[in-house]
């Protein structure tokens, strides 16, 4: 019988449940996030609770069976919240574990170029949070943004903004899943406000912004519109590049 | 105050955005002691014009100001235009303001030429040292250097830039001479050499001792305008493949000349060749990552890239000898030169061969253009297309499910 295995949608949730497969010794096996499943009708879940222990003996286990960088592979897949992204860990894990020497880069097989193709969508979405985070002052002093990535990419973003801007306190938010990380210019932390007050498309409000910020808005929007070549124009290529959802981060591209 | 400071920046980046170069790659200027800003290695494009073009850097002037006449030159000085400056501090507060709000990479500064090319450059280098000295900026910048200049000068402007350019513009010496009249190669290429000297030598210096200035970590590009003067795409191919070749520069920019001027050294042109600067960057690309040499691109028999086709296409269509490939057995030097598989396929193919015979299926999941590479690959077992053997067939089915493909999608 199938059985389904839930987890907290953590990262060492979801390689606890790996651990429980291999101890259960179940055959066909699925594993879901707790949060929003919706149980079949002849199904029977088994929660799993998350174990410090048990996830760190099956990382460890996957890294002595696969090439470099695929556990990051692995938790950047976890990261997505896609439909199937919990399937085609499992399926790599499975992979990696039958085969005495190992996990094979061989892309012939769907859940490989699946693992690639998913890490590839994360990676251009971080990507695009380098390009597309505008911070703006606060009163305080921060430096703060808010984002919608269509991935959950806060955890990967950190580092990067951590040594561009050492200097100054910045904080990037994460709006639609309600937490994100502060920097007060000595280490990046994870943070979760108690009392957020967004604006509009849950945009900082104006009041708490420094003096004089919005004129650094409207030069920046003012030299985006000067440095386009009229006679270029080719506005399916711009949409490409920017896509109407990133819109709402951009002061170049939202009317002042 | 504001206001003016509004107006000179839409009028100095209006001016400065005829220069193509955006990069902001290929320095790796670490963010020491806690100051501010970084260069990103592989580069970020903050944003996007609407004519498509990335907006990586503020890429503005110092002033439009300026002594010479070239007529392709938007701030020549017989054109009409309110000419104004910056300030060494307007220009700098700008800077870190915009990077503050991560909305650039840095700072691309050039400039008119007031006096002469080394008063000028010592204005920019200014800017420069300022940014690194006081603010402890470590970001991209980029400066042009103004042709004529002296080594003195270059030499300070390498120790704060990270990429430096000197323009060549126009392809050929006897175009220059009819544009612009007060210019020549010569004070083109030689702060060139110059500058290709001094950082190899810098490249040399790193290797042996561990503390060495740096000098323009991210090297040094230039600009040729295309379809201003009657150079074909050979003579430009040639003369971008000595520029890497000989002068090492990291990145040869074409520029399809817009009308600025409806000036009567020039020809009279509607539409910017935008379809014939694009394959020039193809091809560019196909000398700098595929492995090709320039004369397999173009030659005197084919003298022009065929506008139709990518240059890639064009090149087995009229090398029908060397396909199909067996993508199972051929070198990988071989398979990236099949029409649409790039290189992130040809790497897949390589890595999964080994576990097993790769299939058409493999390749178009690992992102191939399978409607072109379809009549180039030997896959044993496998039947190729009726028409693979005759290219001129193979060339009109890929222009017209092409153009199907376009009506589909609109």
């Amino acid at each position: 019988m199938n059985q389904t295995l839930l987890y907290d949608g953590s990262v060492k949730g979801f390689f606890t449940a790996v651990f429980e497969y291999y101890e259960r010794k179940l055959k066909t096996s699925t594993i879901r996030r707790l949060q929003g499943y919706e149980s079949g009708l002849f199904e029977a879940p088994v929660e799993v609770i998350t174990d410090q222990v048990k996830s760190e003996r099956v990382m460890r286990g996957l890294q002595k069976k696969t090439p470099k960088g695929t556990v990051d592979m692995l938790v950047k897949v976890l990261h997505t919240e896609l439909p199937d992204a919990e399937e085609v860990a499992l399926q790599v894990v499975q992979l990696a574990f039958a085969s005495p020497r190992g996990l094979r880069m061989d892309y012939r097989e769907p859940c490989i170029l699946r693992m690639k193709e998913i890490n590839r969508m994360v990676n251009r979405e971080i990507h695009r949070m380098h390009a597309f985070v505008r911070f703006q002052k606060t009163i305080d002093s921060i430096y703060a943004a808010t984002i919608r990535p269509d991935f959950d990419v806060i955890p990967f973003i950190g580092s990067h903004f951590e040594k561009r801007y050492a200097d100054q306190q910045w904080m990037i938010y994460d709006t639609s899943r309600d937490y994100g990380i502060f920097y007060d210019l000595k280490a990046v932390s994870t943070v979760k406000l108690t009392n957020p007050s967004w604006v509009g498309n849950r945009q900082l409000d104006e009041k708490i912004l420094a003096d004089g910020e919005s004129n650094f808005k409207e030069a920046w929007a003012k030299y985006f519109h000067a440095t386009c070549i009229q006679e270029r124009k080719n506005m399916r290529l711009h949409l490409q590049h920017v896509p109407h959802r990133y819109w709402k981060y951009l002061p170049e591209k939202t009317k002042v | 105050m504001k206001q003016s400071i509004d107006e000179k920046l839409k009028i100095l980046a209006d001016a400065a955005k005829y220069d193509v170069s955006c990069a902001s790659s290929g320095s790796n200027r670490k963010n020491a002691g806690k100051g501010l800003g970084n260069a990103s290695r592989m580069g970020i494009c903050h944003s996007y014009s609407e004519d498509g073009r990335c907006i990586s850097l503020l890429k503005i002037l110092l002033t439009n100001f300026c002594i010479y006449d070239c007529a392709y030159c938007v701030s020549r000085k017989s054109n009409d235009v309110p000419r104004v400056a910056f300030t060494v501090d307007e220009i700098v507060d700008l800077t870190i303001n915009f990077y503050r709000r991560n909305y650039i990479e840095g700072l691309f500064l050039s400039s008119g030429i007031f006096k002469n090319a080394d008063y000028t450059n010592e204005r920019l280098i200014r800017i420069a040292k300022k940014l690194r000295k006081e603010h402890r900026f470590n970001g991209y910048i980029h400066l042009k250097i103004i042709p004529g200049a002296s080594a003195e000068v270059m030499e300070e402007a390498g120790r704060y830039a990270d990429r430096l350019s000197v323009n060549l513009e126009i392809p050929t010496e006897r175009s220059l001479k009819k544009i612009a009249p007060e210019k020549d190669h010569i004070s083109v290429y030689e702060p060139m050499d110059w500058l290709t000297t001094r950082i190899d030598e810098y490249k040399e210096d790193r290797k042996k001792y561990r503390k060495v200035h740096s000098f323009a970590p991210g090297g040094q590009s230039t600009q040729v305008i295309v379809g201003a003067s009657p150079e074909r795409d050979l003579e430009i191919l040639q003369l971008s493949s000595a520029l890497y070749n000989k002068q090492k520069l990291r990145r040869v920019y074409y520029s399809g000349y817009i009308p600025v001027s409806a000036d009567i050294r020039l020809p009279a042109v509607k539409q910017a060749p935008l379809k014939r600067e694009h394959r020039l960057y193809q091809a560019d690309w196909l000398f700098r990552f595929y492995g090709f040499d320039m004369d397999e691109i173009v030659s005197e028999n084919h003298p022009e890239l065929d506008l139709e086709v990518d240059p890639k296409l064009a090149y087995a269509l009229r090398n029908p000898s060397l396909f199909p490939v067996d993508i199972n057995k051929a070198p990988y030097e071989l398979i990236l030169r099949i029409p649409g598989i790039g290189v992130k396929t040809a790497q897949m193919i390589i890595k999964s061969r080994r576990y097993g015979k790769v299939r058409l299926e493999d390749v178009k999941r690992m992102g191939a253009a399978v409607n072109r590479a379809k009549y180039f690959i030997y896959i044993q077992g496998r039947t190729l297309p009726a028409v693979a053997d005759d290219p001129t067939k193979i060339r009109s089915q890929i222009i017209y499910s092409g153009k199907n493909a376009q009506t589909r999608l609109f």
